[in-house]
């Protein structure tokens, strides 16, 4: 009886929701009907009212950093870190500092690496290492891989370590955690180009900026995940902890955290994933390695040398995903007592075995120990022919060139007219009406005082074309997405491989996409789209998987016996099911598309993104804060709403 | 004399002897940006061999080519081989103004930024060169979403190319659209290569393309000075950039005001290098049509070249 009267309360409150949503919807609508006799003040606001905000943030940026000497404090931090990175750098590739070791032979960190992933994930995982290595060294990258890993391998336990505390912090003070959650939200839709200045001017151009770029990018989904799993720890351990009479140290250390594990480690997985996603951006700063050598090759038309690059940094993506995924899975082992220690660290001594080996051998044989570039198996020249070739076949470019001309001028020109034609009032109020319908009052507000901050900045204008490029791009991401998901979800085996295709997409520097959207269809809209769509797609798709094999098997089998057909099944039974799950997929598509559509600048946009790039030029601290904080505010305002809407269906649905 | 008391003596004198000529240079690296060019990477890495023939350390660090200019004036790096009129232009004059860094004198090179096409483009449009004649083609270069208009392919926004003011002001029937960044226009070219399709783009010179893509670039009426300040000068009197861009535009040398005082030796061979058209080319060509790494190309060239360099060496130490 109870859920009953809590389920018409939900409905009554669903019914007021869209009562309000169309009284919003209806002024909207009354602003557009009359835009022809509306005063210009109501259309867009006016100059004159845009307050100077970015000369206010210039200068409390220069108070910040000259006059309260925090340049000084992140200078001293950015020596610290040098040191740290000069160690690394002599060890992986024989940079000339202290401890003047390095480089250390691929042939040894490859053999210690295979038996590394033996253990973790047996002899699938082990083969996946050793190609990735081979691949790196035999295509005569060893050395600008491995420039990358000397900044990768500090800043990723870096961010898992602060990460860690400040998840651990969180866990215990609740207004801690309450503060700290807009700061998380805001950096993670904050567009890269807004952390490189910053990053730049307090911490040193170079592999120090590149690390600290990093970790910033990387820390947040720790904190998340350590906080979620601390509170998710069941209170019989926390008893079985007090009982044995822990101290709280021993609290934290001995029941906490081992009860945490699985969360901590997703966490860790996903600073890994992070990481390697910021290779190509932060080579904009001075890090060194695979990310700067692929713009260079781009800057001069290489692609298929941009295009090995890329291979490898998916293959090392991939190969740490599922190494660190294998050591989520992996139960701690326990041995009995009087196991002898050389039993206990079995595969420990083998891999430092395998290390010295080689090392040992590479004196002898040297293309173990470095393969020139002379040497390697680089096919720069074949690939750039095979993928001209490929855009050159008649049929690609007919359909291409149909596809441009159709897009741009039936799709894309006009939509993004008439966004730019609704009077700014009613653009908010429809925002509003949509997220109030959507989610609720408190989202609809939030959204509310969101767009209009972005319309009192003054980039109103192209604020808009950003949005218009992201819904564009999403839009037709849905399209792929979600009917690819469809049916990949029909079996598991095809499951699995769109799912491999979706982390390779992910990984692939999303720089190479740049170049074969604007060889198909030229410096315009539909090749920006076009990029952003590839990365779009893949949420879209593997959630879309993920929420139909997640639906319970007992309501596919009541469908199946109530006879329905294999589409009626689909439709009135499994989408439904899943589409909470399918709404996680399409807010990250969205966060995905924002993140895209700023580095879509390369190719030539009209939007926040170019005047970013343009805000390089002149070190205009305040005007790029600005700028990045009205990309943040629309990408917040759409993911609060899709959350709230995800959350209420799961629970009508008896998911929650 | 003690032999003791003689060595003191004279590594006295030795250590004193150098002040009053020119202190050593300090052992810290010199820091050498690096951009995502061939002949800027390669040139880099020829000043930075020649500094380690001097008995310095030589360090260097993958930046971004306008951000690089806010690290030039902190003093994280040292110097800045390639500072093109056009394209940097604005970035090095508004670090000029903020200060920490002055401009270390030009390289015998001229650059030349403006409207540019591949050979293949005047096999539809013969008048080319000529600016008119590429008007009176416009409709060759239409595309979808340009209708009727030609389609000029301009340089990122911050480049500051001033296209749409040039067409406006000499009435031509174009319409301009901003590339993102160089491997956009690269990308471009590319793209009508397979089917030699007209276009018409940003470029400029020295640079690896005119190896790639023979070409050549439009001519616009020739630049006066104050074309782009005084509405009178140039064809049309009612408007600015009415003409072409310099076609001997500079490439300048900038240096952290505090090198010169660290490495002195270093910061004097600075400002004697200066590199002419050719040897830029012929650098770049090394990486990007033989495929060499850029620290071999560097060797190679330098091997090549050192009448050339050899003064500048010398000259300093």
């Amino acid at each position: 009886m109870k859920k009953h009267d809590q389920n018409e309360r939900d409905l009554k409150a669903i019914d007021t929701n869209t009562g309000i949503a169309s009284i919003f919807l209806l002024v909207a609508l009354a602003f557009l009907l009359s835009r022809g006799i509306l005063p210009a003040w109501l259309i867009r606001i006016p100059e004159a009212l845009v307050p100077p905000l970015a000369v206010w943030l210039d200068l409390i940026f220069n108070f910040i950093k000259d006059d309260l000497h925090l340049i000084d404090l992140t200078r001293a931090i950015s020596g610290g870190l040098e040191v740290l990175l000069d160690i690394t750098a002599n060890l992986l590739y024989g940079r000339n500092r202290w401890p003047k070791l390095g480089p250390i032979p691929w042939a040894a960190v490859c053999a210690s690496f295979v038996v590394l992933a033996y253990y973790l994930g047996g002899l699938r995982l082990a083969l996946l290492a050793l190609v990735t290595f081979v691949w790196t060294a035999l295509i005569g990258q060893w050395k600008i891989a491995m420039q990358t890993m000397s900044v990768l391998t500090l800043a990723a336990p870096f961010a898992v370590l602060i990460g860690l505390g400040l998840g651990i912090t969180a866990w215990k003070f609740r207004t801690f955690d309450k503060s700290i959650r807009p700061i998380l939200s805001v950096l993670q839709t904050l567009p890269f180009f807004t952390y490189l200045l910053p990053a730049v001017i307090f911490f040193k151009v170079g592999p120090t900026a590149g690390a600290v770029a990093t970790i910033m990018f990387a820390v947040p989904p720790m904190i998340l995940m350590t906080t979620l799993g601390l509170r998710k720890v069941s209170t019989e351990i926390v008893e079985a902890g007090h009982m044995s009479g822990c101290t709280r140290w021993q609290m934290l250390r001995r029941v906490y955290i081992p009860a945490a594990r699985t969360e901590i480690l997703v966490g860790v997985n996903q600073v890994i994933m992070l990481c390697l996603a910021m290779v190509v951006l932060t080579a904009f700063i001075g890090m060194p390695g695979l990310g700067a050598k692929l713009l260079a090759m781009m800057g001069s038309f290489k692609i298929g040398r941009s295009f090995e690059i890329g291979i490898t940094i998916v293959l090392f993506a991939i190969m740490l995903d599922r190494m660190s995924k294998a050591w989520v899975m992996k139960q701690p082992v326990h041995f009995d007592r009087g196991t002898q220690w050389w039993h206990r660290h079995k595969y420990f001594l083998l891999s430092l075995l395998a290390f010295v080996f080689f090392l040992l051998l590479s004196q002898l044989i040297p293309i173990l120990a470095e393969v020139t570039r002379k040497q390697s198996f680089s096919q720069g020249k074949e690939i750039d022919k095979i993928i001209k070739g490929f855009l050159a076949i008649d049929s690609i470019k007919n359909t291409t060139e149909w596809l441009r001309w159709f897009l741009n001028v039936k799709v894309l020109i006009p939509f993004r007219n008439s966004l730019l034609w609704i009077p700014t009032p009613a653009f908010i109020l429809i925002i509003m009406g949509l997220g109030w319908y959507l989610a609720g009052k408190k989202e609809a507000l939030i959204a509310g005082l969101f767009f209009t901050i972005v319309a009192i900045t003054g980039w109103w204008d192209r604020s808009v074309i950003t949005l218009y490029t992201v819904i564009s791009a999403v839009v037709l991401a849905t399209f792929i997405g979600i009917p690819l998901g469809i049916l990949a979800a029909r079996s598991t085996k095809w499951s699995s491989r769109i799912l491999l295709a979706c982390d390779t997409a992910q990984t692939f520097p999303s720089f190479i996409y740049l170049i074969p959207a604007i060889m198909l269809f030229g410096v315009n809209d539909v090749a920006v789209v076009f990029s952003i769509l590839i990365f779009a797609a893949v949420p879209l798709t593997r959630y879309t998987i993920e929420g139909l094999r997640g639906v319970p098997p007992e309501m596919v089998e009541a469908a199946d016996m109530s006879g329905a057909t294999r589409f009626q099944k689909l439709l009135t039974v499994q989408l439904p099911l899943a589409l909470p799950t399918m709404g996680v997929g399409f807010n990250q598509a969205i966060n995905f598309a924002f993140f895209m559509v700023i580095i879509a600048a390369f190719i030539g946009t009209q939007d926040l993104g170019q005047e970013l790039q343009r805000t390089l030029a002149g070190t205009e601290l305040g005007k790029n804060f600005v700028l990045g904080m009205n990309v943040s505010l629309m990408a917040l305002s759409f993911d609060f709403i899709i959350t709230k809407w995800t959350e209420t269906r799961k629970q009508a649905l008896g998911l929650g | 004399m003690s032999n003791i008391a003689r060595s003191f003596l004279l590594s006295s004198i030795v250590a004193i002897a150098p002040v009053g000529v020119i202190a050593a240079d300090s052992s810290d690296p010199i820091v050498i940006p690096i951009h995502n060019w061939s002949s800027q990477i390669v040139m880099s890495n020829v000043v930075g061999q020649m500094f380690e023939e001097m008995g310095n350390n030589v360090e260097y660090i993958t930046t971004d080519s306008q951000a690089v200019y806010e690290s030039v004036r902190l003093g994280d790096v040292a110097l800045e081989l390639e500072v093109w009129e056009g394209a940097f232009g604005a970035s090095f004059r508004t670090a000029l103004e903020k200060g920490g860094l002055h401009d270390a004198g030009d390289h015998d090179a001229v650059t030349r930024e403006d409207w540019w096409y591949p050979m293949w483009t005047k096999d539809a449009c013969p008048g080319l060169p000529s600016w008119e004649a590429l008007n009176d083609c416009a409709a060759l270069f239409a595309t979808a979403e340009t209708g009727s208009k030609g389609r000029y392919l301009d340089g990122p926004v911050d480049w500051l190319k001033h296209g749409q003011e040039r067409v406006e002001a000499l009435g031509m029937n174009f319409q301009v659209v901003n590339a993102g960044s160089a491997a956009a226009l690269w990308a471009e070219i590319g793209a009508a290569e397979a089917d030699r399709k007209p276009v018409v783009v940003f470029n400029w010179t020295p640079n690896f393309a005119e190896a790639v893509w023979p070409g050549e670039f439009v001519e616009f009426p020739e630049w006066v000075d104050g074309c782009d300040t005084d509405p009178s000068v140039g064809p049309n009197p009612n408007a600015l950039y009415d003409c072409g861009n310099p076609a001997k535009g500079y490439l300048k040398k900038a240096a952290w005001d505090g090198m010169k005082d660290k490495w002195p030796h270093a910061y004097c061979a600075l400002t004697k290098i200066s590199f002419t058209n050719p040897q830029i080319a012929e650098m770049a060509k090394l990486v990007d049509t033989d495929e060499l790494e850029p620290e071999e190309a560097a060797v190679e060239w330098l091997a090549a070249n050192r009448a050339t360099v050899d003064p500048w060496i010398n000259a300093c130490k």
